[in-house]
């Protein structure tokens, strides 16, 4: 399956970012290969929907699994649209929490909160 | 005439001034262009409220016409469209409602639909029309609400549906425009219509600072305009001494006052409540017409 | 790194005076100015050198090239913004234009494109011993959550390790202040005892909410109107919301501001106060580690 998940780093020791919609990077893993992709996330600077956006990045890389600490609900609609699964980071490196979402150890990403409306313009 | 009322810090006394103006100069029109945290009408409480919603137009998809090209996510510089599991997600708050998606959409899969974002009030205390504009908590832009509130007020029967064919206000009756604090985007639609502009200044640093930047802003729009410095204390005052530096016209100084703050801050116009302030406000309406006729006068 | 921000929902009630008393106070290694719009903190923090800039770009303009243009109207007619000005040339207004692309779209001589516009500038002030992170939004730009954002995250990243950030942040309930309570510890809110005052005090309070921060008040200018500071305090024990203090009016307070200097570098009575308020703020930050 593949797996994805916002990054501070585009390498595989990274710290999964606090921010789903403005990370730097997006971790796509394939658990049974093993490969690990990095993308850019162009939605970081933008003015505004930056979580639509990078939900948009993530559906079109394929992911099944979305490991984040947190997601806004604009993010959310579009996630859940996709019928991507969603569950809460706990630990602090990428790696780290693919292990323990394998494991079963990582809970369902359930509280959503109130988007950080229009980091933007006007 | 109409005169807007700004200044680049909030807690200046925009609306202490701007409100004391309408009351003294009745019969008249009050317009309370700070959306997002709208004070005049606690001050009026008017009566007769009549309410109207303002829209803005959002997109819209046929799922039966919608193939998934996609053309129109990639077009919105907003990020207001994502396309998942075979559908179109339109993202109300976000979209600014510029139509460009129904442009490009090669299936005429989107049309629009009326989205409320917030609403003007009309209302009337004694004999003045007070106009509140209320902007949705979440929305993106206010300006909407501000160009239905300018439009609104300046019209003999306002909050009909065909007020495009009502006579406009005969220039009778003064309008005053309550704007919002700072100088971005919303407070220049804000002062788009204004004959003249009241710049209120307090006497810190920080007020002088801001006074700047709004000085630069009407400028910039051409403006004629005159400064109220308040809450004046003894000693030297940053914002005075801004003012006489570059020949600025100063209306009025208003003292810092208790008796006046207390008032104030119970909500109570204070030149309905005393007669130095109504005398003061009364000064400073002529001061404010007087400024006006001569700009008429200079550009005639 | 804990982070301390200061909000009012209406402007002038005090929060920079206060926030700059609370970082003398806590010889803060990292603060910042998140009122992007009208930013005042670097008028009294005393920084001499110059800091680093850097542009802040938000959403792109639309520019007409004159060359190019034959005055056919479709850009105007399809302009929901009214920024099209009519002409023998026509000519975009900036500050009306919103940057949506429609006439870049539209225009059949390929004269109207869009192009990056600079709308505002991050300046952040740096020394061996501190950080101070601010920015100006330029004048007719959009209000911005996004410069906030920048600010905070310019402060994040020059600051390194320390234990406590203290935030000054924007008036009002939109977008900046919205961001600026992204991923803050606390949030102590400077309400003026007025009835404009206690209405916009209650919707930031909602907003803090709707961001689960948690939130604390202070009452600033609390002698002008007395029954209404009662209101204040009353209102917060009804709400389960700590009530730290509450501040005089003070024309001393003016006079230091003017000079450069916050309340507590001069004796003074809302000086006093401060350091008070500052002392309750400062146990409720460091007991919320514990939950």
């Amino acid at each position: 399956m593949i797996i994805a998940i916002p990054t501070d780093n585009n390498v595989f020791e990274t710290d999964v970012s606090a921010s789903f919609g403005r990370a730097p990077y997006y971790l796509i893993y394939d658990t049974e290969t093993k490969e690990s992709t990095f993308v850019d996330n162009s939605a970081a600077m933008m003015a505004g929907g930056a979580g639509v956006k990078a939900a948009q990045l993530v559906v079109d890389s394929k992911a099944e699994v979305l490991l984040t600490p947190r997601c806004g609900e604009n993010a959310a609609d579009v996630i859940l649209a996709a019928n991507i699964r969603m569950h809460k980071t706990l630990h602090k490196t990428a790696g780290e929490n693919i292990e323990a979402f394998l494991a079963g150890e990582l809970p369902h990403l359930d509280e959503i909160h109130a988007g950080h409306h229009g980091q933007g313009e006007r | 005439m109409r005169v807007a009322v700004l200044s680049g810090k909030g807690g200046t006394g925009k609306t202490l001034v701007t409100v004391n103006l309408a009351a003294v100069a009745a019969p008249s029109v009050y317009v309370d262009c700070d959306v997002e945290e709208p004070n005049g009408h606690l001050f009026f409480k008017p009566g007769q409220v009549q309410e109207e919603p303002v829209t803005v137009l959002i997109p819209h998809v046929d799922p039966a016409a919608c193939t998934g090209c996609r053309k129109c996510v990639e077009f919105c510089n907003f990020n207001a469209l994502a396309y998942a599991s075979g559908k179109l997600i339109v993202f109300d708050d976000i979209c600014h409602s510029c139509g460009g998606c129904v442009l490009v959409c090669p299936e005429g899969a989107l049309s629009e639909k009326d989205k409320a974002i917030g609403c003007v009030q009309r209302g009337t205390a004694d004999r003045v029309e007070v106009y509140t504009g209320i902007l949705n908590t979440g929305e993106a832009t206010g300006i909407p609400i501000i160009h239905r509130l300018l439009e609104q007020s300046s019209l003999e029967e306002p909050l009909h549906s065909d007020s495009e064919q009502q006579p406009r206000r005969a220039d009778g009756e003064a309008t005053f425009i309550d704007c919002p604090p700072g100088s971005a985007c919303i407070v220049m639609e804000s002062i788009k219509d204004a004959d003249y502009c009241i710049l209120v200044a307090e006497p810190t640093i920080f007020g002088m600072h801001n006074l700047r930047m709004v000085h630069e802003l009407v400028t910039l729009f051409e403006k004629p305009f005159g400064v109220v410095l308040n809450k004046c204390l003894e000693g030297e005052n940053p914002s005075e001494v801004y003012c006489v530096e570059r020949g600025i016209k100063i209306l009025s100084r208003i003292p810092f006052d208790h008796e006046l703050g207390a008032l104030n801050s119970d909500a109570k116009i204070v030149a309905n409540e005393s007669d130095v302030y109504r005398d003061a406000f009364r000064t400073l309406l002529e001061t404010v017409k007087e400024e006006v006729g001569h700009e008429a006068a200079a550009h005639s | 790194m804990k982070q301390l921000l200061i909000l009012s929902g209406k402007g002038g009630t005090g929060k920079t005076t206060i926030a700059s008393a609370f970082i003398k106070l806590a010889a803060a290694k990292a603060y910042a100015d998140c009122d992007v719009d009208a930013p005042n903190l670097h008028l009294i923090m005393g920084w001499t050198s110059e800091p680093e800039r850097s542009d802040y770009c938000g959403l792109p303009q639309a520019v007409i090239d004159p060359d190019l243009c034959t005055a056919c109207d479709l850009c105007r007619q399809h302009c929901r913004f009214d920024a099209i000005e009519t002409g023998d040339v026509y000519r975009v207004q900036p500050f009306s234009c919103e940057g949506c692309g429609v006439c870049e779209y539209v225009c059949p001589a390929g004269a109207a494109r869009m192009i990056p516009a600079v709308a505002g500038e991050l300046m952040l002030y740096r020394d061996s011993g501190q950080v101070f992170s601010t920015a100006q939004l330029a004048m007719g730009s959009g209000t911005s959550g996004l410069l906030v954002t920048e600010v905070k995250k310019q402060m994040k990243s020059g600051a390194g390790d320390v234990d406590l950030a203290i935030i000054d942040g924007s008036p009002g309930i939109g977008c900046p202040v919205i961001a600026s309570l992204s991923g803050v510890d606390m949030v102590l809110i400077v309400a003026e005892p007025s009835v404009s005052g206690i209405s916009d005090m209650e919707r930031i309070i909602r907003t803090a909410a709707a961001f689960e921060v948690e939130a604390v008040v202070c009452v600033n200018k609390s002698d002008t109107n007395l029954s209404n500071t009662k209101k204040i305090e009353a209102f917060c024990a009804e709400h389960g919301l700590p009530f730290v203090g509450n501040i005089p009016f003070d024309p001393r307070a003016v006079e230091a501001i003017n000079d450069g200097k916050t309340v507590v570098d001069i004796e003074c009575i809302s000086g006093t106060a401060v350091r008070s308020v500052y002392k309750e703020t400062m146990k409720l930050l460091l007991e919320e580690e514990v939950n």
